[in-house]
């Protein structure tokens, strides 16, 4: 086939148009400075469909514009911390605390007004008030209802050890939220117990994925007969394919049991952000009646201040224990990981 | 074929062998221009390179060596190359058997056949593994991640050998089958050293996108460089350990590439007018269609199949949102195209450089200018977040970084079709329009460029195929708010949402398939023509 030259010309110039148009969009975009002008940047590590409809209500309710950039909270992370000062968001929302651990330790939050901050009881939010909570995840175990009956479930990760299990469970060992509830079982337990959970589960075949979705599709799937995940992926799985068809069900640990912790995800303003009253109003909304409110109907997820009740069918945040654990710790993380590690899990 | 015009001069010393060089090469060393033209287009695709290394240097070197010799890490590194290498390998055999489907049986539907060998290229590696996933849920490993890769990755073998397989002269076949070899034989005698140059290069390119694949093995739990590289990212926000484990994935390219340029040899043209004919597929035409078949089927039917199955139990497809959806085909068009153009502009250089002129600076820059393909695409979009910022803010978080991104990403694909097409138009026409008057430029547009025209498009639209399936560097490296179809897909599917997804998997599967057509519509060589 021959192309004429005048097509690869006309071909060129389109690329010329077209660079052109998106720049400009991105121009335009680009506007927004700091200081309460009306707008500002959110790098949110949140899924689009379930934050935008939360977003909207601010701005209606505000008359701020939020610009938001989607995506994976462990990438948005890394491009924050490769951005350092040079970054234009001026908010980020994110999915786990370990992220806003890494960029706290990298000095690029600002401290967050008491105002805000105190709003959230201490555990489910940063020591430092870098940082703060707006919803928590339960870490459950989702077990086949096809293969199991509830009451045969463990209320104990301990029974993982157990080598009736081998072969048949599930964890995300790469995951943050597998890893802060590693980080729970060493502060709860000690050292040497951890050590020796971490060396049984390991040795006891489980099966590895990469993220908590993965486990949940196999219990779902029947591949597995349990899995340890964060209870909310159960309840967007079921509003899609509808709760009657979901084999796989969720169980909570016993109270006190260190599979039971609840994870946050929370908010941190940037560093350049500080006096940005637009992304300090957006925080505060977070943390706010309605944004909890929201949480809870849309995503089933534990809201984490006072007067809100948790969602329907879930214990309550008080019987599950976060106990003396700053989720956000990153020395401590480390050494999960080295654990972790040590054993060949990741 | 016209040797060169100047007789050559007999050698001074008898007992010197004077050097054999095929047609294609040029007696002389590259000019000056060329080699720094080339060596600036190379240096777009170290950029990546450059950025591992200082972050690599950032962490001690006891902490590199630890991280080293960790049993997972050698582990991950063994997975990732016996991956590489067993893709590798089927899609060299499938690919080329296909192939010779194409141009040596007369099957019914030829065009048709073609175009459906095609298609594999449309379907992203994490859909085709998506999609096997929803019919064999327990799917996972090596085996079933070699497959899957194979069924997706052996058009890129399967395109450029039925092109050099149209091109080959068939006379020399002919002639080994005369003197008694069998149909094998003959094949592996006569035309394989013609078309082994399009094979390894495709061959290459199956390598180094296996080597840099996440979504695929990720779907498949099968634990490579790239598995442990996401990690490093996402656990531990170590982001010197990902480097880390980046370069050794670099070394594994570079192993490669170094493999393909000794393999590659630059094959003279040979002599003989006619191409084999073609003949009838006789009672085992049903074999032949069904192998043709076999990947196109594995990489695009089953997958499509599995997503419009999950889209039946889905309680998600609302009204599809249409200015929404037409707008992330834009951008992916507009992205892709650009992408496309850009690319060969920034790949002639090293492709014309590669082509014509041997020695060790011409095998570094042509090396470099393939490693961006082995990166993981995270890895290459946080290197240029890295490059903007510290070079070019004003286009940061804007199109022209992203283009960018492409580029250094899918360089390679232009690359190689490129050479291939320059090399194909020998150098001897060049200097006879010189001696007719032209000038080096009209001479080099006129009549090289014209010819290797098919290549060049060749490589346009592999660009342009990779760039829309892009996910990794798009979602670090868009301007804000600005969304493609992959990355439309990806928001969706990270919560279940395969009903909504749906439309947007469909989309980016008919909007890739164009260039795929399009790619197997380019008929022939220099020589055809």
């Amino acid at each position: 086939m021959r192309i004429p030259l005048s097509v690869a010309a006309l071909l060129a110039g389109a690329t010329v148009l077209a660079l052109a148009g998106c720049t400009q969009s991105a121009e335009t975009t680009q506007s927004t400075e700091a200081a309460g002008d009306g707008a500002f940047t959110l790098y949110s590590g949140r899924s689009e469909t379930l934050v935008q409809p939360l977003i909207d209500q601010f701005e209606e309710q505000s008359g701020i514009t939020v610009e938001v950039r989607y995506g994976n909270t462990a990438e948005l992370g890394a491009l924050l911390l490769e951005e350092g000062d040079a970054t234009p968001a001026q908010v980020f929302l994110s999915q786990d605390a370990g992220a806003l651990g890494a960029l706290a330790n990298a000095g690029l939050f600002a401290t967050l007004p008491a105002a805000t901050t105190d709003k959230v009881p201490a555990g489910f939010t940063s020591t430092d008030d870098t940082w703060v909570g707006v919803t928590g995840r339960a870490r459950v175990i989702a077990y086949d209802s096809e293969a199991l009956q509830a009451a045969d479930v463990p209320s104990s990760v301990d029974a993982f050890t157990d080598p009736a299990w081998a072969g048949k469970f599930g964890i995300a060992p790469t995951n943050a939220s597998f890893q802060a509830f590693v980080t729970a079982y060493r502060v709860l337990n000690g050292e040497d117990a951890a050590d020796a959970w971490v060396e049984a589960v390991a040795a006891n075949d489980p099966v590895i994925f990469d993220n908590n979705r993965g486990i949940l599709a196999a219990v779902n799937d029947g591949i597995i007969e349990a899995g340890l995940i964060n209870h909310y992926y159960w309840f967007a799985q079921a509003a899609e394919t509808g709760e009657a068809n979901m084999r796989a069900q969720l169980s909570y640990p016993a109270a006190g049991d260190a599979g039971s912790i609840v994870n946050v995800t929370g908010a941190g303003l940037l560093a350049g952000a500080t006096t940005d009253a637009d992304a300090l109003e957006f925080i505060d909304y977070l943390v706010g009646a309605e944004a909890q409110q929201y949480f809870v109907d849309e995503t089933y997820e534990y809201p984490l201040v006072a007067g809100i009740d948790a969602p329907a069918g879930l214990p309550t945040l008080d019987s599950l224990v976060n106990p003396d654990l700053d989720l956000a710790d990153l020395d401590t993380l480390e050494d999960t990981q080295a654990l972790l590690g040590r054993h060949g899990l990741i | 074929m016209t040797e060169l015009l100047v007789p050559p001069i007999p050698p001074l010393v008898a007992d010197a062998p004077a050097p054999v060089r095929a047609p294609g090469w040029y007696r002389f060393g590259a000019p000056a221009w060329l080699i720094v033209l080339a060596g600036l287009c190379a240096a777009v695709a170290a950029i990546p390179l450059v950025y591992l290394v200082v972050r690599t240097t950032e962490a001690g070197g006891t902490e590199l060596l630890d991280t080293l010799v960790r049993p997972r890490v050698l582990q991950l590194t063994l997975n990732t190359a016996l991956l590489a290498a067993g893709v590798t390998m089927s899609s060299l055999v499938l690919g080329t058997t296909c192939a010779w489907i194409l141009t040596r049986i007369r099957l019914p539907f030829q065009s048709t056949l073609l175009l459906v060998s095609a298609l594999p290229l449309a379907v992203p590696s994490y859909l085709a593994a998506y999609g096997w996933l929803v019919w064999f849920p327990s799917l996972n490993g090596f085996g079933a991640s070699w497959f899957v890769m194979t069924m997706v990755c052996t058009p890129y073998v399967t395109l450029p050998v039925a092109a050099a397989l149209r091109g080959a002269s068939g006379d020399l076949e002919s002639v080994a089958r005369t003197l008694g070899r069998g149909p094998l034989r003959a094949f592996a005698a006569a035309t394989w050293p013609q078309i082994r140059p399009a094979a390894i290069a495709g061959a290459l390119l199956v390598c180094l996108y296996t080597l840099s694949d996440f979504g695929l093995v990720s779907m498949l739990r099968f634990q490579t460089l790239t598995w442990g590289i996401n990690a490093a990212y996402g656990a531990s926000f170590d982001r010197n350990q990902a480097a880390l484990l980046a370069l050794v994935l670099v070394v594994l390219a570079l192993v490669v590439v170094a493999g393909e340029r000794r393999s590659r040899r630059q094959v003279g043209s040979v002599p003989g007018r006619s191409t084999m004919p073609a003949s009838a597929p006789g009672k085992a035409g049903f074999i032949y269609v069904a192998v043709l078949l076999a990947a196109p089927l594995a990489g695009v039917v089953v997958p499509v199949v599995g997503l419009l199955s999950r889209l039946l139990e889905a309680e998600t497809l609302r009204a599809i949102d249409v200015p929404r959806l037409v707008e992330a085909v834009g951008a992916t068009l507009g992205l892709a195209l650009a992408a496309a153009v850009v690319a060969v502009l920034v790949a002639l250089p090293i492709a014309a450089l590669a082509a014509r002129y041997r020695g060790r600076l011409v095998a570094v820059i042509e090396a470099v200018g393939f490693l961006g393909h082995a990166l993981p695409g995270i890895v290459v979009g946080l290197s240029l977040v890295f490059f903007a910022l510290a070079a070019v803010p004003m286009f940061y978080q804007t199109s022209v970084v992203l283009v960018f991104a492409y580029v250094v990403l899918f360089m390679p694909r232009a690359i190689g079709s490129v050479r291939s097409g320059i090399a194909a138009v020998p150098a001897s026409l060049g200097d006879v329009s010189r001696m007719l008057g032209l000038s080096p430029f009209q001479a080099w547009w006129r009549v090289t460029a014209r010819l290797a025209l098919p290549g060049i498009a060749i490589g346009a639209l592999l660009v342009a195929i990779s760039a829309m399936k892009e996910l990794p560097a798009t979602l670090l490296l868009r301007p804000t708010g600005v969304s493609t179809l992959a990355t439309e897909l990806w928001s969706r599917t990270a919560l279940f949402e395969f009903g909504a997804a749906a439309p947007y998997a469909a989309a980016l599967v008919l909007v890739a398939m164009v260039p795929a057509v399009l790619l197997s519509g380019i008929r022939g060589t220099a020589k055809e023509n």
